[in-house]
Parts: C-alpha cells; sequence; structure tokens
C-alpha cells in the first residue's frame, strides 16, 4: 500500500526538503503583521501565504484606489473605495486555506497612538511604505518589545528592506560550503585506532583500491609526520611533496605501470582541504564570549545554554575541539570500508553531544531549570552545527537615525563610489525629507517634476549637513527621484516580495542567516548591496 | 548593437501609432474599454517622463503605454514557478498580448508556490489554467495557452514575437529555445539584420538561488556559450549501485537502475512514474532492504522520491526574484525606459541576499551561435563510439542523444541514431567500426541533430592517420 503522505506533506515537499518539517512548524505557529497593502506588501504577504504561514493581520487605513489596482494582483477594480486592507486580506486568504489572514481598518498612526501594545502579539511586523516618522515610532514600540521588524520600501526602481531584530540567533545556518570535520591534523583515539587497524602495504590490490580516501591520507600523514619532526605539511611545496608521498603509494602491475586507483586520486585531490587544522571560527568564539554566555541565567534563552555547555565542553574534553560533527563526504571506497569509517565519527559525535548534554544538565540545575527544558534532539543538532552557529544583532532605527550614532564611516566610505547603491540610501532619506516638509512626494503629478528638483535638492543638502556627510550626490538621482514620482512598478515590488518573504522565514524558522541590516536594490543596474547602518 | 536594435522598436511603435490613428478616424476611437482611472499610473510615468538614466534611444511619450497594451507580444516559456510569476509581473506592466507555453499538468507539490492554481486544478493543464486565471484578474489581459511542448512549434510561431521569456526547468530546453531564436537569424554581410532579432530573456531557480540573463541572439552570449556555468547532474557510477553502496541514495538508485527492470513489480511494460505513490512506496521499501544489508541508515520516503524524481527544492520567493529580474528587463527593452542588464544576474539568499552582475562573454567557436564551422579530430583508425563519446561529454558540446549522418556516395547515410530502437540496433555495429571502415575521409562533414538544438550541427571532420 502507498504511504499516506498528508496532502499539506505533499503540498509543501519542495520547500519541506529546504527547513524540514520543523522548520515548517515554525512557520505554521507565526503571525506576521503587515502594515499597508501596497503592491510590495500584498507581494511580501503571498511569498508567506503560499508556503504556510500560520497567520497574517494586515493593517491599512487607506482606500482602494484606481492606481493601487493597477499595480496589485490582489486588489480588484471592483473593490475601489472600498476598504484596502480587507480587499487584500480577501485575495490573499484565497492563496491558501491552511492560513488565516484578519485585518484590521486602521492607520498604524491611530494603534500606535491608543494601543501600542496590539503589536506585541506577533512574530514579525513588516511595514510597507511607512512614512519616516510613523516607521521611526513603530520602530521603538517593537524594539522594546523585542519584536522583529522588517521595513520595506519600493520607490521607482529602487527596493530598499531594513531589518531591526536586536538579537537573532541561528543554529542551522546550511552554509552553502561547509568544510569537512575530519580531524586528520588531530585524530581522536577511535579515529587513530580505527587507521591503525589498517595496514596498506600488506592490502591486496582489491581492498588497496578501495580504502578511504580519508584513512589513505592518514597514513601517508603518519609517514610524514615521522620524518618532519611530527610537523603538518605547511606550505605549497610540502604539500606538493606529500601529494607525491602519496602518489608513490598507488599500486603498480608487474610492468611497473601505475594502477588505476580511484580512492588515490581522491585522497591527492583532498590533500588541501585535509589538512585545513581543526579550528573554531570566529564567529563561534564570538558567541563563546558573548554575555549571554558567560552569565547563564533561569531567562537565559536555550540557545546560549547550550553555547555555554559547548564552550565547557571545548575547554574541558573537547581538548579546544569543538564537538566532532560526525559526517564525512561519500568517496570511492567498498561499502563495509566507508560504514565503519562512518560510524568511528558517528559514534565520537554521539559521545560528544552526551558530554555536552552532561554540561547542560548541570547548567540547568544551577539555574533551577529541569533537564527537560532543553530536549536531546535540541543537543545533538546544536552539537552537529556548532561549526556553524551565527548570531545576528541588528542595530535599531533610533541609532542609525541619531546625529550622534549614525554610522558614518560606511556611509561615507560607500559613497566613494557615487553610483553605488548608497546614493540610493540617501535619496530615499532625503525623500523622506520631502514627505515631512510637503506632506507629498515629489514629482506625483507631471507639472511637480521640474520644480520639485530643486525643492528634493534642498533636501538632500540639509540631510548631508543635518549629518555632516562631506559626500556629494548627483543631480542624475535627484533628477531621477522626481522623475519617478513615487511609483511603485510591480516588478520592483515583486523582487523585495521574494526578497523580504524569505527574510522574514529566516527569522522564523531560525534556519539560513538573515541579513543585517540595510538592503538596497537598484532595478536600473540589477544590483544590490547590503550595508550595516 | 543594442541601438539598433531599440531602433527597430521605435520603427515598429511609429507604424502602430500610424495604424491607430488610422483606427480612431474609421471606428472614432475605442478607448480603453476595461481600464479605470489610475490604472497604469505606476507605469506611465517611466514611459511618459524624461530622466537621467534611459537608454539613449528612449523618447517619453503618451503612445508607450500603447504599444505594450496592444502592440507587444511576448511569449512566456513555462507556466510553473517562473511562469506563474512572469505572467502576473508582465501583465501588471502593461503587457496584454502574452502567449504561454507550457506542456506540464498541475501537481498538488507545485501549490506551495504556483500561486494561479488550486488544489480543484489538479490535473489540468498549467498553460490552460495560468491563462485563465490572469485574463479573470486583470482585465484586459489576454494570455493565449498553449498546452504543448516548445518543440511542437516552429519558426512561424516564433518569429511573431517581440521578446521571449523562458522561465524552464531543463537546460535541454534551453538550449533548444535557444538554438531556434538563432535559426530565425538572417545575417547580411556577416552582421545581424536587427528585424530578425528576438531578445530571449531566460531565468533559472533552485532552492534559494537563481539567475537572470538576458540574451540577444548573435550578439550576445547565449546558452550554449557559457554551458560550462551549468552545474553537472549526478549521476552515480555503475560499480557503487551495482556493488558498492554507501548512501542512501545509492541503495535507491540500486533498485531504480536495477531491480526495477529486473522484477517488473507493476507488469511487463509499466515503467517507474515517480508521480505513483504506489512506484514510490515499492521503491522505497526495496530501497531500505538493500540498505539493510549493507547497514546504511538514512533511508526515508522523502529521500526516495527525491531520487527518483530528481526532485529540485523549490520555494515562492527565489522564483518570485528571478522573475521579477526578468519582467523588469521584458519591461526595459520593450519600452527603452532603461538600459538593459549586460547580460547576467546571479542571486543567492541563503546567508543574507547576495546578487552578482556580470557580462557572459561569448564563445569564438559556440556550436549554437558563433557561425564558426565546428571541427572534429579524430585518428582514422579511431571508432565511430570514439566520436560519439566526444559529442556528449565535451564540456562545450554536452549533447544527449546525437544521430550521426554523412553524405556517402552521394547518399545521405545515418551512422548512428539512439532515439528510434529499430534503427538504434540497425546503426548499433557502426560503433565499433573505424572511421575509415565506415569510409569516411578527411574534410568530410558530418551532420549531428540532437535534442539540445533544433537545427542539426556541420562538423568539418579531420582524420589523422
Amino acid at each position: 500500500m502507498a504511504a499516506t503522505k498528508t496532502s499539506k506533506e505533499q503540498k509543501y515537499d519542495r520547500q519541506l526538503r529546504l527547513w524540514g518539517d520543523h522548520g515548517q512548524e515554525a512557520l505554521e505557529n507565526a503571525h506576521v503583521c503587515l502594515i499597508n497593502a501596497t503592491a510590495t506588501g500584498t507581494e511580501i504577504l503571498k511569498n508567506l501565504v503560499l508556503p504556510g504561514i500560520g497567520a497574517f493581520t494586515i493593517v491599512d487605513g487607506h482606500k482602494v484606489s484606481g492606481e493601487d489596482v493597477g499595480n496589485n494582483f490582489f486588489l480588484s477594480n471592483n473593490s475601489i473605495g472600498k476598504n484596502r486592507a480587507q480587499a487584500a486580506t480577501e485575495l490573499l486568504q484565497e492563496l491558501n486555506s491552511d492560513v488565516s489572514g484578519n485585518f484590521v481598518e486602521e492607520s498604524p498612526d491611530k494603534l500606535l497612538d491608543n494601543d501600542p501594545e496590539f503589536f506585541h502579539r506577533f512574530s514579525l511586523v513588516v511595514g510597507v511604505q511607512v512614512p519616516e516618522s510613523t516607521c521611526l515610532r513603530l520602530a521603538a514600540v517593537l524594539w522594546s518589545a523585542g519584536v522583529p521588524f522588517l521595513v520595506c520600501r519600493t520607490y521607482g526602481l529602487t527596493g530598499y528592506m531594513r531589518l531591526a531584530v536586536a538579537e537573532h540567533t541561528v543554529v542551522e545556518s546550511h552554509p552553502d560550503n561547509a568544510l569537512e570535520d575530519l580531524r586528520l591534523d588531530q585524530p581522536f583515539h577511535e579515529l587513530k585506532k580505527h587507521i591503525d587497524s589498517y595496514d596498506l602495504d600488506s592490502m591486496e590490490k582489491k581492498d588497496h583500491s578501495h580504502t578511504p580516501w580519508i584513512i589513505v591520507v592518514a597514513k601517508y600523514l603518519e609517514k610524514w609526520r615521522s620524518e618532519h619532526d611530527s610537523q603538518l605539511p605547511k606550505n605549497y611545496k610540502e604539500k606538493e611533496a606529500f601529494r607525491e608521498l602519496i602518489r608513490q603509494g598507488v599500486l603498480k602491475n608487474e610492468n611497473g605501470t601505475p594502477e588505476d586507483e580511484e580512492n588515490f586520486e581522491e585522497a591527492i585531490k583532498n590533500v588541501n582541504t585535509a589538512l585545513n587544522p581543526t579550528k573554531i571560527s570566529s564567529a563561534v568564539e564570538d558567541i563563546f564570549n558573548g554575555e549571554q554566555c558567560n552569565n547563564v541565567t533561569a531567562q537565559t534563552p536555550s540557545f546560549w545554554v547550550l553555547a555555554r555547555a559547548v564552550r565547557d565542553f571545548v575547554r574541558n574534553e573537547g581538548g579546544d575541539c569543538l564537538p566532532v560533527r560526525g559526517t564525512i563526504p561519500d568517496m570511492i571506497a567498498d561499502s563495509q570500508k566507508f560504514i565503519n569509517l562512518q560510524n568511528v565519527y558517528r559514534e565520537k559525535a554521539l559521545q560528544d553531544a552526551a558530554v555536552v548534554s552532561k554540561h547542560v544538565e548541570s547548567l540547568l540545575q544551577s539555574v533551577g531549570k529541569p533537564t527537560e527544558s532543553i530536549a536531546e534532539q535540541e543537543i545533538k543538532l546544536f552539537c552537529k552545527n556548532a561549526a556553524f552557529l551565527r548570531v545576528v544583532r541588528c542595530r535599531s532605527l533610533a541609532e542609525e537615525y541619531n546625529v550622534d550614532t549614525f554610522n558614518r564611516d560606511e556611509i561615507t566610505s560607500c559613497m566613494d563610489n557615487p553610483d553605488g547603491e548608497m546614493v540610493l540610501y540617501l535619496m530615499l532619506r532625503s525623500i523622506d525629507r520631502f514627505y515631512q516638509q510637503h506632506s507629498r512626494y515629489p514629482g506625483v503629478y507631471n507639472y511637480q517634476v521640474e520644480e520639485d528638483i530643486s525643492k528634493l535638492k534642498v533636501c538632500v543638502n540639509s540631510l548631508l549637513q543635518e549629518y555632516g556627510l562631506g559626500v556629494s550626490v548627483k543631480d542624475d538621482y535627484v533628477h531621477e527621484f522626481c522623475r519617478c514620482g513615487a511609483a511603485e512598478p510591480h516588478t520592483v515590488a515583486a523582487f523585495l516580495g521574494g526578497s523580504a518573504a524569505q527574510e522574514v522565514i529566516k527569522v522564523i524558522t531560525h534556519q539560513f542567516v538573515p541579513f543585517n541590516n540595510t538592503f538596497i536594490y537598484n532595478a536600473m543596474a540589477q544590483t544590490s548591496a547590503t550595508f550595516q547602518l | 548593437m543594442n541601438l539598433l536594435l531599440f531602433s527597430l522598436f521605435r520603427e515598429k511603435k511609429r507604424r502602430r501609432i500610424e495604424e491607430l490613428t488610422m483606427n480612431m478616424v474609421v471606428n472614432g476611437g475605442d478607448g480603453d474599454q476595461c481600464d479605470w482611472g489610475g490604472r497604469w499610473d505606476h507605469v506611465k510615468k517611466f514611459l511618459e517622463r524624461p530622466g537621467p538614466f534611459t537608454h539613449p534611444d528612449f523618447e517619453p511619450s503618451t503612445e508607450s503605454l500603447q504599444f505594450l497594451l496592444d502592440t507587444c507580444k511576448v511569449l512566456v516559456i513555462g507556466a510553473g514557478g517562473l511562469g506563474c510569476e512572469l505572467l502576473k509581473d508582465l501583465a501588471l506592466s502593461g503587457f496584454r498580448h502574452i502567449h504561454v507555453v507550457d506542456m506540464d499538468t498541475i501537481d498538488v507539490s507545485n501549490l506551495n508556490r504556483q500561486f494561479l492554481f488550486r488544489p480543484k486544478d489538479v490535473g489540468r493543464p498549467k498553460a490552460d489554467v495560468a491563462a485563465d486565471f490572469i485574463n479573470s484578474r486583470v482585465p484586459g489581459c489576454c494570455v493565449v495557452p498553449h498546452f504543448k511542448k516548445i518543440q511542437d512549434f516552429d519558426e512561424t510561431f516564433y518569429r511573431q514575437f517581440h521578446i521571449i521569456v523562458c522561465g524552464l526547468d531543463s537546460i535541454i530546453a534551453r538550449r533548444w529555445m535557444n538554438g531556434m531564436l538563432m535559426s530565425l537569424l538572417v545575417y547580411e554581410d556577416g552582421v545581424v539584420d536587427p528585424s530578425s532579432l528576438i531578445p530571449l530573456i531566460d531565468g533559472g531557480t533552485e532552492g534559494f538561488k537563481g539567475n537572470a540573463r538576458v540574451i540577444l541572439p548573435g550578439m550576445t552570449a547565449c546558452i550554449d556559450c557559457t554551458l560550462e556555468l551549468y552545474p553537472p547532474q549526478i549521476n552515480f557510477p555503475m560499480c557503487t549501485i551495482a556493488s558498492m553502496p554507501r548512501l542512501p541514495e545509492h541503495c535507491v538508485e540500486y533498485v531504480r537502475v536495477l531491480l526495477w527492470p529486473k522484477e517488473k513489480p507493476f507488469g511487463d511494460n509499466v515503467t517507474l512514474d515517480g508521480d505513483d505513490p504506489a512506484h514510490i512506496q515499492w521503491v522505497f521499501e526495496k530501497s531500505q532492504e538493500r540498505a539493510a544489508e549493507y547497514s546504511i541508515t538514512g533511508v526515508t520516503y522523502r529521500l526516495t522520491q527525491g531520487v527518483v524524481k530528481r526532485i529540485i527544492p523549490a520555494v515562492a520567493s527565489t522564483n518570485a526574484v528571478i522573475a521579477a529580474s526578468c519582467a523588469v528587463e521584458v519591461f526595459k527593452i520593450a519600452s527603452s525606459a532603461y538600459i538593459p542588464l549586460n547580460n547576467y544576474l546571479v542571486f543567492n539568499d541563503v546567508d543574507g541576499l547576495y546578487t552578482y552582475t556580470f557580462e557572459a562573454e561569448r564563445k569564438e567557436n559556440c556550436s549554437a551561435c558563433s557561425q564558426v564551422p565546428q571541427d572534429l579530430q579524430f585518428s582514422s583508425s579511431a571508432k565511430l563510439q570514439e566520436v560519439l563519446d566526444y559529442l556528449t561529454e565535451s564540456a562545450s558540446l554536452q549533447m544527449k542523444s546525437p544521430a550521426i549522418t554523412a553524405t556517402l556516395e552521394g547518399k545521405n547515410k545515418t551512422l548512428y541514431l539512439q532515439t528510434v530502437a529499430s534503427i538504434e540496433e540497425r546503426t548499433r555495429p557502426n560503433l565499433s567500426k573505424t572511421l575509415k571502415e565506415l569510409g569516411l575521409s578527411d574534410g568530410q562533414e558530418l551532420a549531428v541533430a540532437d535534442v539540445t538544438t533544433p537545427q542539426t550541427v556541420l562538423f568539418k571532420l579531420h582524420l589523422t592517420s
């Protein structure tokens, strides 16, 4: 009989292969708030509703305009004049019946005035096309409440995202090109014993050719070390010599020509990475030296308790090494040799995780928490990913905007390239000033374009002056930002919709690494950049 | 180069404006029946206003919008993850005359990102459902669906479009499309006649990675110019599968490739269907048995299905980003509002968001677009099999199942053809014959047909003794 897969498992199959069932569960327990159902907003929500976010709430006090319907897939022309929050909720809800859609027909300003705690219930708030003053107010409320805030904006052919979350921990960062954890430079006891069980010189061809390259490298490394004062091959010359040493080990037939031994070829090819010293990355060291790691209390989140436990392991039983990861890459070998070798690593990983578990237990006990508060599975997952732990700390919007704390260096150095994405950031800030002064955006109507150029230029200069930024903004950008008349082309909104939604999913699932903290997309040049402002 | 192209569009636009004016005089003007106030405001700003970053050929005009709405014809290839997004993006950018080609029907696993489809649509053709949805959600838009393979159409079909956008999931299909547009090119004195050139925008995604590129056939790097950029397919060596499995994947491949043909569990001529849960269940159970034999852990139903169907993970967000990038380029090319991407964008949002934009270079002797005769050099005592191997294994050719023919004694002779069983059987002995034995001479032309191109590729054979 065919296994009965739930229809949700079938529907979400393609994404479950990326973030797993536990990631999906986190997504389904989340409730996201969108402020303003403009095209950018609904595109972001679409990419959250489709993968099955638990719930969304749209906060929007606007009525649907003809212009709105023109660029928004989730508004239809028979909703013109009606409540935009409601109209968009209906068409977004229709995308996925697993999701619960809600709306509040209210401006965010009113909510901030009357009921700021309204926002505390959300896993994350996305603010789209929110004027600067409202944005800063909202950012302050969310920052104090510890609710992640993602600001998004489409302005002509410029896309902008700003993430504000004080501290975001990631265990499963899923790095693209992770180095293997083979410990060839310092084989642990069981690995050494396993290597010792091989005698390459006395092996028949069949076994010799199907010995895993890890064993081959380990054996020749022993030989090298015995002849080089226990040192590893250090520079290019020595590594070349080491490769040659291995090559000499290839079996020869009666005529003296080398046999075809693919495993030896693999060994030679992998020498470089195999000789990488087992080292803890600076990112992980920083985590170990973090405040929360040093002082574990009853309130300490499990990430930090685990980090501390691993740190304690590293500094004691681990001999300055992280728990063994336990995985090895596939390689030419016969099944038994490969499985046996793999098991050596797996068992060591389990052993190390058990020791870490003891540390977790004693830490929890020391702060009066039950051992069950951190599950065995969680400890194992943490140990397996110990080399890839990441912590993202975004500065607050207040820090970004404050004249005393803004990131002068980043802005100034990026503006060395006057046509890079930083100029677009400065233009968006200038546009906000324009809006503050004139209660409208520049160049919305044709007749305004010319006269607004000089007005906008004044805003640019006052911005640069207020922050004491000795950079110059080319006139072309002032012109362009008037020309586009605050338009929100659907294509740029859709680009941001995809980008932003995935960042939201990263924050909710704690998998993969969110950006830090400002992302600019330039659709004119099809380039992008990330700044830490 | 590009300037010629955009002059062409302006010319087409000017002719259209004249037509429109004529129609208005005759009909009293149609007007925009289904438009409402402000509908195209977001788009118009880029068409009707001058700006500092526009293409040198750009002329702000109120007629540009009419060109997009009434005249410009765009072809979207694929109505899947990218295709659905593309249709939406184009429809909301002012394009109304859109055709979409897709040979597939809707599967439940599409629903997490192919948002024009609903559970009730499962089993129906993607092109049809997608067109219906867009046409009803975006009044005035006329998406014409084609539930067909791209190979079912010839030049007369493709020639009618101003721009073609691909949202395909196969390199072979991309190369075929690429080859088709090359075959439309008309050369005058070695220079491409711009009116024969149809820009090709191509997008691709895999998990959190994607790319978008602009191809001006005959002028900029084409799909085949950059074949080495495409990652090779994972195919495990047969000896691993047959006798030395180490990974759960090896166990599944053993069942798929060796056990199924042997045991024929569902009947004599029943091929393994990755979409049939009963088939997958059988493979799953047999894979578990195989794994147990070798003490291999990790065989799950999900892994089994992934290996059998060569599943590539996919999410809505990446498709949204890449389709949007492609749609931005379609708009730029159709309107000259901005200078198009030159010519390749790579995207990855595993760690933050990363994009990289570069100009892929044309390959001097590209088999698809260079017009340079392709050379083959072999010893006269080399066997035909060697030639076949070269055609399939060379990084720059990567053919799938080439059919080789040559003119011998004034007659067209098929030396080897794989795709028709009877001919394969008849010509198989040729593979072990030497080129000399087959009667081939130095300087001889070989014509090679393959699924990766709609036109045969001509090779000049250089024989060494």
